[in-house]
């Protein structure tokens, strides 16, 4: 029994985002720019 | 030497400053703990994905646009934007997290209702009963004050009124009233408990 609880902690424990996720945040983040002007900011996102 | 790893705060601080790296070692660092507090929540691997991608969206642009105003504090306040979609994850979609019964837990541990049941109704009518008959067996000016008072709701002011005797002899009464009551229970040994 103890066996099986610490093989489900360990699996829940390796759970991680899919690549593809990771790699559109940090594809985004190079694309974003956010511009301060005055009150209003814009979000220009770079194709 | 040991590398020593960067703060998350210069990471923070670098990244605001424009270098896209810091934002690669900061997911890294802290994907397992936000991605597996975010699973444990939802259990299914495509919404924790979407909660996951939405909380950095979030990240990124709070950084980006210089509103982040929490150094030293990256990944509570991160959790605290997830953990915040999550909710709203469940207000849009009007779904409860669901929780399955397992060997060491049962929801109706944690559920409850203030109508009593079956049993606990029949106990408690069976007390009343009982009491009822103990109190039957009191002297007759010692029932007449328990039953205007605990029955009739009378104050002692309006027992002695009714009774033509004075409030301290009503509240004698009363007292030797209950004081006779526990030692018939106590001789008896009668459980008038629920």
């Amino acid at each position: 029994m103890a066996k099986i609880y610490s093989k489900n902690a360990l699996e829940i424990s390796k759970k991680l985002p899919k690549k593809e996720t990771i790699q559109f945040l940090l594809n985004y983040s190079k694309a974003l720019n956010i511009l301060k002007i005055g009150n209003k900011s814009f979000e220009i996102l770079a194709n | 030497m040991a590398n020593v790893p960067t703060s998350d705060a210069l990471l923070v601080k670098n990244y605001i400053a424009g270098d896209e790296n810091s934002l690669s070692i900061l997911i890294n660092r802290h994907q397992s703990k936000i991605y597996g507090f975010i699973y444990s929540k939802l259990s299914d691997r495509d919404i924790a994905d979407d909660i996951f991608q939405d909380t950095f969206i979030k990240v990124i642009k709070t950084l980006k646009s210089n509103s982040y105003n929490e150094e030293g504090k990256f990944l509570p306040w991160v959790m605290r934007i997830s953990h915040n979609l999550i909710i709203d994850y469940y207000r849009k979609n009007k779904k409860m997290p669901m929780f399955r019964e397992t060997e060491d837990f049962s929801i109706f541990s944690i559920m409850s209702d203030n109508v009593p049941n079956i049993e606990s109704q029949l106990i408690t009518s069976q007390v009343e009963s009982d009491l009822r008959k103990l109190i039957e067996e009191l002297p007759e000016d010692q029932k007449e004050v328990l039953v205007m008072r605990m029955y009739q709701d009378l104050s002692f002011k309006e027992i002695s009124e009714l009774t033509g005797v004075s409030i301290n002899t009503a509240l004698g009464r009363m007292r030797y009233a209950i004081m006779n009551l526990r030692k018939v229970i106590d001789k008896h040994q009668i459980i008038l408990t629920n």
